[in-house]
């Protein structure tokens, strides 16, 4: 059947419908408005009088004027309410010391962190930079900056270790914050950090806050009737964004060859990874497939955020990759692999094509523990290109 | 690694440049005049005489493959990872106010999360009469709204307090964009539940795993806050919170909760690590300000700019730009060539809405001068968008955040701008 016969057939069957209405409609008139929809079409605009119009709706369930929703149980309450005030609303029982956090610290955050919560490139400084803000360059840890100790144990709580959030217990949460406050000087190395004496920790920035008072000090300055002519006799460039030149170049499709290419968002990672292959320039085996390797170092731009590889590459958030085929697992002198990693190498355990292609699949299911936030590959072809990619720079 | 180009692929810079260069030859303050009749005209062209693509070869369309540089960039020293980052949304290559979705800009805090309508809750607990549990259906069947708002990161044009750094509109102003909203009011939401007497607060939070919680006055809470679940007449995109995000018109960005999954009714603020570690913002004497929610009057000339050259001959240009107010409605925006000695009012797109984007058109004839470049908006309070060095006298260069100041483009003769500042 064509295209165009099924059109008729949907036109036909349409017609009849609305045929049927028509008569219903127009004959039968026994098309009811629903209880309180008239009211509720001439009350737009006025929340009060929908409130009183829902309120007659017959399937209410919750207690509310239009019965949507149903009461929460306290068991879901529970599950998400987990904020901390600073006056301690919120913080559960627990307890825990700087020894056991230290621990902790080192194995679930020093590889953002810094094992003294120094920070590790551009992932924040936990501890440091007292006395530092009103310099020139800030620097804003918990110790030196943050008004609440409750801001740190709930983000921790809730939202840390980065990439594996609460799953960290109570305690342990208490030890990594009584680890923090170490680290800050703010507490000795026997403290233990409890919902008992959580009130009694001074936070040394705890009077530096002071409420929005742009109303008082900028908003009648910046009123007054602006100049719109002689407003000034000489003006002259005092600075210029081109010295400076951190502005990142413009990747868009302009040659005939990306313009060729789909308009999607990955025609400009295609210009930005080609725009990289000039200093990267892998020394290529024989064997390898430049294709495949090109599409690889595509790939590969999802990795770098933590990884590096090529001349020069260091370890990062994650260990530097040059030769990471046929490595033997966790080699890296330098990096501080989750302990399951560091078994998996002492077993003798290396990386080849299968190990990596089930691991970046989905690297918590190959690695449990693994400190790789990332989630995984989806497709085979982006694991098989980002493996040669990183044949590539074998050694 | 750094991000170089390898000398095949001209930037888009510098090939309007080379246009630049072979018009100036014919185009001058007259009208141009042709040297000869043009192919496009006199010859027939594949396009006026094959077939184009059928329906259905795109079913959900994206920009034509000619504008697949008009897109959402990240500064990659800005942050660790890209994963808790931010990205700008190409506004020197865009008109009107409305900003498309998928380049508008993305600040996610632990990524950007898959949340499914199904598995979509929302909670609104605390000092309520009834806790009650939503579903997306459960909030579809509410009274509905349509408004249009802008919503600004808070640190957006904050890494130029110190100097010009930036070298683009998308980059020293592009944490911002403009949608129009369909949603629930949350008071609507806030009333089914029964707000008792000593709320005074709400806390919002979101199902990703940053969670981004952050404390709203209740009275702001009951007076504008949205409730959202489709922008310019769509879903949310996946980037700016579906299923259903928070919509704070006026205030900074980050209050305005993506995956919203949770509103506590509280009787003070949380002080979560996003109201008191961030989006704060320091003065010179290291003493903070917090709850700087509001963002004050803003705008900026968007074209011509530095990603954005003058690629015509002299004569008629356009000049144009984007204003907003926190605070309300846009009254009057105006526009200096000549570095603010003297101004001009440019002429409003069309009426402003309030907490909007308002676009804006000084309608110029230039030939070829060098041009400083800068717009100054005013809103219905009265106040007056300051300079970057008023905004220094009272705050020092530390504050990260709420930089309103004016910007300045120096347009050179060939047509090329660049972010500078002046005295």
């Amino acid at each position: 059947m064509s295209k165009s016969l099924k059109l008729y057939g949907t036109l036909t069957v349409a017609a009849v419908a609305m045929l049927t209405g028509a008569y219903n409609f127009a004959d039968r008139n026994v098309v009811p408005m629903p209880e309180g929809a008239d009211t509720l079409v001439q009350a737009e605009g006025n929340i009060d009088s929908m409130l009183i119009a829902a309120a007659h709706a017959s399937d209410a369930k919750a207690d509310g004027a239009f019965g949507l929703g149903r009461p929460a149980l306290p068991e879901e309450i529970a599950a998400w309410n987990l904020d901390v005030s600073p006056d301690g609303t919120g913080l559960p029982e627990g307890s825990g010391d700087v020894m056991t956090g230290e621990e902790l610290f080192v194995e679930n955050c020093a590889v953002c962190h810094g094992d003294f919560a120094e920070g590790v490139g551009n992932w924040p400084a936990l501890a440091g930079g007292e006395g530092t803000l009103a310099d020139k360059d800030p620097v804003k840890t918990v110790g030196s900056y943050w008004p609440h100790l409750s801001t740190a144990w709930d983000y921790v709580h809730r939202s840390m270790p980065y990439g594996n959030a609460q799953s960290l217990e109570t305690d342990e949460v208490y030890a990594i914050v009584a680890y923090i406050l170490y680290s800050n000087y703010i507490v000795e190395d026997d403290f233990v950090l409890s919902n008992e004496n959580f009130l009694e920790v001074e936070m040394p920035n705890a009077d530096g806050f002071i409420i929005d008072d742009r109303p008082e000090t900028e908003y009648g300055r910046f009123s007054e009737e602006p100049c719109m002519e002689n407003c000034k006799d000489e003006v002259e460039i005092t600075m210029r964004a081109a010295v400076l030149d951190v502005t990142p170049e413009e990747e868009g499709a302009t040659s005939e060859e990306e313009a060729t290419a789909p308009a999607t968002d990955e025609a400009t990672d295609e210009a930005a990874a080609e725009t990289d292959a000039a200093d990267e320039a892998p020394a290529e085996e024989a064997a390898l497939d430049p294709d495949l390797v090109a599409e690889g170092e595509k790939v590969f731009r999802k990795c770098k955020a933590c990884h590096m590889v090529g001349e020069g590459a260091k370890n990062r958030t994650g260990p530097q990759l040059n030769g990471v085929m046929g490595r033997q697992m966790a080699a890296v002198d330098g990096f501080r692999y989750s302990a399951t990693l560091e078994d998996m190498g002492e077993a003798g355990q290396a990386w080849d094509e299968e190990a990596l292609a089930a691991f970046l699949a989905k690297p918590r299911d190959y690695v449990k523990g693994t400190k790789m936030a990332f989630p995984g590959l989806r497709k085979d072809d982006d694991i098989a290109a980002v493996t040669e990619y990183l044949k590539s720079f074998s050694q | 690694m750094t991000v170089s180009f390898n000398g095949k692929k001209p930037s888009r810079r510098a090939v309007l440049k080379g246009a630049l260069a072979a018009g100036g030859a014919v185009a001058g303050a007259t009208m141009a005049r042709a040297a000869g009749p043009d192919p496009l005209i006199t010859q027939t062209q594949p396009w006026a005489q094959g077939l184009g693509e059928g329906v259905d070869a795109t079913p959900y369309g994206l920009p034509i493959r000619f504008e697949s540089d008009v897109v959402r960039r990240n500064v990659e020293w800005l942050t660790a990872d890209t994963i808790s980052s931010i990205n700008f949304t190409p506004i020197h290559a865009l008109d009107g106010t409305i900003t498309p979705q998928g380049c508008a800009f993305e600040r996610h805090h632990s990524g950007a999360i898959e949340l499914r309508k199904e598995d979509y809750r929302l909670m609104i607990n605390g000092l309520v009469d009834t806790p009650l549990v939503f579903t997306y259906e459960d909030l579809e069947r509410f009274p509905r709204v349509n408004r249009v708002h802008f919503c600004e990161c808070a640190a957006n044009t904050g890494m130029e307090w110190a100097g010009a750094q930036l070298n683009g509109a998308q980059f020293t102003h592009g944490m911002i964009h403009n949608m129009e909203y369909s949603g629930v009011p949350l008071g609507t939401l806030l009333k089914e539940a029964g707000v008792q007497t000593e709320g005074k607060w709400v806390y919002v939070e979101g199902a990703d795993a940053s969670s981004n919680g952050r404390s709203i006055p209740l009275e702001k809470a009951m007076e504008d806050v949205l409730v959202a679940f489709k922008a310019n007449g769509e879903a949310l995109r996946k980037e700016h919170g579906y299923p259903v995000r928070l919509v704070v018109p006026g205030w900074e960005g980050n209050m305005w909760v993506k995956w919203l999954r949770r509103v506590e009714v509280t009787d003070g603020p949380v002080e979560s690590r996003e109201e008191t570690s961030k989006y704060t913002d320091t003065l010179a004497d290291g003493t903070s300000r917090k709850w700087t929610w509001v963002m004050d009057a803003k705008s900026v000339v968007t074209s011509p700019s530095p990603q954005s050259p003058i690629t015509h001959g002299h004569g008629p240009l356009v000049i144009t730009g984007l204003a907003w107010s926190g605070h309300g409605k846009i009254t009057r925006v105006d526009v200096t060539v000549d570095g603010g000695k003297t101004w001009q009012q440019a002429r409003l797109a069309a009426d402003p809405q309030d907490k909007a984007v308002t676009r804006f058109y000084l309608d110029h004839v230039w030939n070829g001068e060098e041009m400083l470049l800068q717009s100054r908006a005013m809103d219905e309070t009265g106040y007056v968008q300051p300079t970057k060095d008023a905004l220094r006298d009272v705050r020092g260069e530390n504050s990260i955040y709420h930089n309103n100041c004016i910007q300045t483009w120096w347009v050179k003769s060939d047509g090329e701008a660049e972010n500078v500042e002046i005295s």
